[in-house]
């Protein structure tokens, strides 16, 4: 193993993590991270074969609303590693492995996205300042924070004995992984509150729950219901009196073109 | 021209127009202030990021300041405007990262138009963002994490498990082309649309719509709750056997969805909103959530969702 090679896989690393969370560049996908964590070991096909492997497993591995997928970054850096590496494993151990690291990653990356809470609250004290440079160095960190909880794990399997890894990996209680998943998938109460409470006036709470009755109805989905709700502002800025004083004053006689002059 | 619609004040030119006076109309072509072509690219480009700082409070708030700072920068000089700028955007915010860059669009021409005096207050561009994000997640989460990765990955991934580097590149270099291209055309999409609802506000349309957006936002928000809220009481209520001979569990779950569909998220939700407002630090109630699902599960009341 040289230095480049070290190097290379610790940056490969780094950039799945970032990417497993940012999600655009695909660079946390098996196909992509194991490929090239391959080709840095000088084993692009084994690569390739454990990518497009993990691939078919991970297809249907995706973040919707708050909830997080068991985490393809890790799981296809560290196997790849395993694979690849000095360690040479076969690959079907590579694959059975690929299912705890990934949970390891889940629980890693849920820790990162609770740390990242502080970030945000600093970035409120800058916007008191209107300094701008600090939210965007605040934005970055957060995202470094992604790339280490990789990086740093895969640099520690880079050296360390597999079966070392995977005996820390069994001793992660599953109350602790089961319990944070729950978590995760309500945690996301808190932020629907905040934005609700700012925007909410009592003649607006009707709406809210006028959705949240709709939304039992399964075949109606967000595009409709984005439609739905549109149709009911529509129908209430018609019908409200603050808006439609003028059109009654208008229905009493004025001429249409003092009615607007009077806006 | 501002000449001759003066002297035509009472003509049918006037419809739907409150135009100031010949003078103000000048001064206001010579300030208004618009963005760039490279501001354009610059609010593209870092939308590409606006995951980096995901979490659990307000998801990716600080990611759309992120994106929408160089509109920040350009239209705001005044360091108290930037300062509501910035808080405003701190809002909580989450949609599907690719359907971003079309509500970036039209916030950025909202906020073209506020820098330049229009009456759109911080609840109007909330409600824009929150009435679009919902439904956009909606499309984008089917289209590009339901159908066009699983389609490209399995291709790409059957080329691969022969050990071929073809696999890769077709995924890799597919996946980036279509996906930025996507992006740079709903932004300009929704910039140059949303600079045309904007640019033809006045007045008491300007509050209708600050209104309108307010009404989606909550509706949207009602949907959002019980929807993108995943919690399952699993304590058993009753159970029977049935015909079959198969034990048939009725949870709590079960039984407060038939009263009210998404209730137990609801309760969850209106909890917060009570602690909130009773100044509970936000950060305290996550790990609070936290601990209840780590508590919840070893004493059994709650677990992952079945299906």
């Amino acid at each position: 193993m040289s230095v480049i090679t070290i190097i290379l896989v610790i940056l490969l690393a780094f950039l799945a993590g970032c990417e497993s969370v940012v999600d655009q560049f695909q660079l946390h996908q098996p196909i992509v991270a194991c490929t090239l964590v391959g080709l840095a070991f000088g084993e692009p096909t084994k690569g390739a074969i454990l990518g497009g492997t993990l691939q078919l497993i991970a297809l249907g591995w995706m973040n919707i609303g708050a909830s997080v997928a068991p985490d393809a970054a890790f799981a296809s850096v560290a196997s790849a590693i395993l694979v690849c590496g000095p360690a040479k494993l076969e690959t079907s151990n590579g694959i059975a492995l690929a299912i705890p690291f990934a949970m390891a990653g889940l629980v890693l990356t849920i820790a990162v996205r609770t740390l990242a809470i502080f970030i945000v609250h600093l970035a409120d004290r800058y916007a008191d300042r209107a300094n701008l440079f600090a939210a965007e160095a605040l934005h970055f960190f957060a995202l470094l924070m992604q790339g280490l909880r990789v990086a740093i794990p895969s640099a520690l399997l880079l050296f360390l004995p597999p079966d070392q890894i995977t005996a820390v990996l069994n001793s992660v209680p599953d109350v602790i992984i089961k319990g944070l998943q729950i978590g995760s998938g309500f945690v996301v109460v808190i932020g629907y509150a905040m934005i609700t409470n700012m925007m909410a006036t009592p003649r607006l709470w009707p709406f809210f729950y006028l959705g949240f009755v709709v939304a039992v109805l399964a075949d109606i989905n967000l595009v409709a219901m984005g439609v739905i709700g549109v149709c009911v502002a529509m129908i209430y800025i018609s019908l409200a009196p603050e808006f439609s004083k003028k059109a009654v004053s208008g229905a009493s006689g004025d001429s249409l073109d003092s009615i607007l002059e009077d806006y | 021209m501002s000449h001759f619609k003066n002297e035509n004040k009472l003509s049918e030119n006037k419809l739907n127009e409150n135009k100031p006076n010949r003078e103000e109309v000048e001064v206001m072509a010579d300030d208004k202030k618009r963005l760039t072509k490279k501001d354009l690219i610059s609010i593209w480009w870092r939308t590409t990021f606006l995951m980096a700082s995901y979490n659990y409070e307000r998801m990716q708030n600080l990611g759309f300041l992120y994106g929408i700072m160089p509109a920040i920068r350009r239209l705001y000089k005044d360091k108290a405007d930037k300062s509501a700028a910035m808080k405003r955007h701190l809002e909580f915010y989450n949609t599907h990262p690719y359907m971003a860059w079309s509500i970036m669009g039209v916030v950025a021409s909202l906020e073209e138009d506020k820098a330049n005096g229009g009456d759109v207050d911080d609840a109007a561009v909330n409600g824009v963002k929150v009435g679009m994000m919902g439904p956009f997640a909606g499309v984008g989460d089917p289209i590009f994490w339901g159908t066009l990765r699983p389609i490209l990955g399995a291709f790409a991934a059957s080329l691969a498990v022969g050990g071929s580097l073809s696999g890769f590149l077709v995924f890799f270099l597919g996946w980036n082309i279509i996906r930025m291209s996507f992006a740079w055309f709903t932004q300009s999409i929704s910039y140059r649309e949303g600079t045309k609802i904007t640019g033809n506000m006045q007045g008491n349309q300007l509050q209708k719509f600050t209104m309108g957006a307010s009404i989606v936002g909550m509706f949207i928000m009602g949907v959002l709750v019980p929807r993108w809220t995943t919690i399952n009481l699993s304590t058993v209520v009753s159970s029977k056997t049935g015909d079959d001979g198969v034990q048939k569990a009725t949870t709590l779950n079960d039984t407060l969805n038939g009263i009210f569909h998404g209730l137990p998220a609801l309760l969850l939700f209106l909890f917060c909103i009570w602690l909130l407002r009773r100044k509970v630090n936000p950060i305290i109630i996550i790990f609070g959530l936290f601990a209840l699902g780590i508590l919840g599960f070893w004493l059994g009341f709650l677990a992952l969702p079945t299906n």
